[in-house]
């Protein structure tokens, strides 16, 4: 009580029912509003002094690294200001960057819809009324718990990310070989990928399935009773019902995807912070790992705004 | 109207109709969703695609029994000649499996608590309380989770290494105790849904009462959250646990190692070892994946019980719109 007495009632602070007075001089009333007001601060103080230290802090620190060339003394920082000369050593001097981030955004481009599509697929799928939904959502659910780097890494490795059917039977490359290969490669590379794709859609046939479950029933009999079939009903009800759900979806695909740590941009990133890759003097060392990184945030940024913008002038058209 | 006149004609004449026609019905139903057709193929296509899904896992788990013979013997594909556990003995002992297994858990549980704890403050701070820039501070907050941790990285890195935290389970625990670790964003936003649904009232007799705002927190609104608290710290543990890029970074060439990156530590010691084709070499394909089912194995045990909460946890945090 007595140090309660101390806290509250003192020369910086003393504390009254109605008004707080500081350095005995400032008086601030005390109104409930205000009160809540302080109290909700003190709640999300703890992320305010998080966000300052670990996240705002690194973000400006890194694009103000990604203006210079930086050199390590041991402990010291030698920086020399290159303005945006890293940024564009990235583009012309380092052809091997330029070649994987092209890969990386062909790849976004694909993957992501297909992603969308096969999860809309599978939650529709486990919607319908059938026997045990609770062991498929199980296994569609389950690679989001055990997938990691090394693990994929290792099937990959061993080729057991591709499907053995696709590579036994040549149907498939009977297929590929008698298309132009301007359909033929991306159809083989989503061959060869597909099962990765699909181990990234646990979350998202999740939320498709939450959605999917919130449309109302009634609204099928309605529209069955006018004639529509399963095909119509999809485009014109359960399409637009879900849309919004998409553009979540394709931001967190994209980002999920961006982040896995097998991408091959953001080792690259960090084979260059850590010294590891060399290709010029400029293209070098913390401060070209910097734009780097920024740079790949700003492509990854520009692919998540063409799909959204793709997504709304559907929507647009459609109303 | 023309079809319900046509349906009742047919309702009419059930009795009469042929073999063929019931078979029909059978086969495609009143509706073609209700029909034996439907059903069956909606069963195949989940089944193969349980298939892809599973695929994976069980070339792992039959790979990791193979012994050497089996590996270097074509007819051998799928099921090993023998049960062998030889593969998973040697990582079992080469690693100190126990130990890591130790380590790994204790690095992926004190994050996960600390970003539980934070993530339910500030969640709460955010659901059921007005202040200035509310609005900005939430947008903000949401924003953490689109930018990429190679942003960040390079300065936590400098920092950390500044402050002695780098091989340390500090590193993690310091940004998860202040909201701001792994995928802390998605977490807030869990708590954030959950709180907002907690009716104002039951707050406001409490504080009738004179309970204060924090112990009102503890007491009364804490144990409604049972639920968000599990999956939130179940996620966690699991993201934790299975991080490997930053944990590379922050615990490289340290003694505190999280499973997966012990395990791929010494695969890649061991594959340096042996040349390119050599027996041993090929050897090591099946110890590689029993080591990954061991790393696996403690999330395959946790998600067995816990699958529930996992699968429920897109409810709780609100996306589908409340």
């Amino acid at each position: 009580m007595n140090l309660k007495a101390k806290l509250f009632h003192n020369k910086l602070i003393h504390m009254h029912h109605d008004h707080i007075l500081f350095f005995n001089r400032f008086k601030v009333k005390v109104t409930a509003k205000r009160r809540s007001s302080f109290i909700g601060l003190s709640f999300i103080s703890l992320w305010i002094v998080g966000y300052l230290i670990f996240a705002l802090y690194p973000i400006v620190y890194s694009f103000y690294l990604s203006l210079f060339k930086v050199r390590l003394d041991g402990g010291a920082i030698d920086l020399t200001f290159e303005g945006f000369n890293n940024f564009a050593a990235a583009f012309l001097y380092d052809p091997y960057f330029v070649e994987i981030l092209v890969e990386y955004v062909l790849e976004m481009l694909l993957n992501v819809p297909i992603t969308i599509v096969f999860a809309l697929i599978i939650a529709m799928l486990i919607n319908q009324p059938i026997k045990g939904k609770g062991i498929f959502r199980t296994i569609f659910f389950l690679p989001v718990i055990i997938t990691t780097g090394p693990v994929i890494r290792e099937l990959m490795n061993q080729g057991a990310t591709t499907l053995p059917s696709i590579d036994e039977y040549s149907i498939i490359d009977l297929v590929i070989t008698n298309l132009n290969s301007a359909i033929a490669d991306p159809l083989q590379a989503l061959f060869d990928t597909i099962l990765l794709v699909l181990w990234f859609t646990g979350i998202q046939i999740l939320i498709f399935l939450a959605g999917l479950q919130k449309i109302d029933k009634e609204i099928y009999e309605a529209s069955m009773i006018d004639g529509a079939g399963p095909w119509e009903s999809f485009w014109k009800i359960t399409l637009p019902q879900i849309m919004p759900l998409i553009t979540v979806i394709v931001i967190y695909t994209t980002v999920s995807m961006s982040v896995f740590s097998l991408n091959e941009v953001i080792i690259y990133i960090q084979n260059v912070m850590l010294g590891e890759s060399t290709v010029g003097t400029l293209t070098t060392g913390y401060g070209y790992s910097a734009a780097l990184a920024w740079i790949y945030f700003i492509v990854m940024v520009l692919i998540i705004l063409l799909f959204v913008g793709l997504l709304s002038i559907r929507r647009k058209s459609r109303v | 109207m023309m079809k319900l006149s046509a349906l009742k004609k047919e309702l009419q004449n059930m009795p009469k109709s042929s073999g063929m026609k019931r078979m029909r019905k059978i086969l495609f139903g009143m509706k073609f969703t209700d029909g034996l057709f439907y059903k069956v193929s909606v069963y195949m296509l989940l089944i193969a695609l349980s298939y892809i899904y599973l695929y994976p896992m069980l070339y792992m788990v039959t790979g990791s029994f193979m012994s050497m013979e089996d590996i270097i013997d074509v007819a051998v594909k799928w099921i090993p000649s023998s049960l062998n556990f030889e593969n998973y003995s040697i990582v079992f002992t080469e690693i100190a499996y126990l130990r890591s297994l130790i380590d790994g858990i204790y690095l992926a549980i004190v994050p996960a608590i600390s970003a539980t704890v934070s993530a339910a403050l500030v969640g709460y701070g955010f659901a059921k309380f007005d202040f200035p820039f509310k609005r900005t501070l939430f947008v903000l907050m949401i924003m953490t989770f689109i930018v990429p941790p190679q942003i960040t990285m390079l300065p936590m890195f400098r920092m950390f290494s500044q402050y002695n935290l780098l091989g340390s389970i500090r590193a993690f625990v310091f940004p998860a105790i202040l909201a701001n670790g792994l995928n802390a964003a998605i977490f807030i936003l869990i708590f954030f849904q959950f709180f907002r649904m907690v009716p104002k009232s039951l707050i406001e007799s409490a504080e009738l009462d004179g309970a204060n705002a924090f112990t009102i927190f503890i007491r009364i609104i804490l144990p409604l959250a049972i639920p968000s608290i599990i999956i939130v710290f179940l996620f966690s543990f699991v993201w934790y646990y299975n991080e490997t890029y930053l944990s590379g970074l922050y615990l490289r060439g340290s003694d505190l190692l999280s499973l997966p990156l012990r395990i791929d530590q010494y695969i890649s010691n061991f594959t340096s070892i042996y040349p390119e084709g050599s027996p041993a070499r090929e050897r090591m394909q099946a110890v590689k994946l029993a080591g990954n089912i061991l790393t696996l194995l403690p999330l395959l045990i946790l998600y067995f019980f816990t699958q529930r909460y996992f699968v429920e946890s897109i409810d709780r945090t609100g996306i589908t719109g409340e």
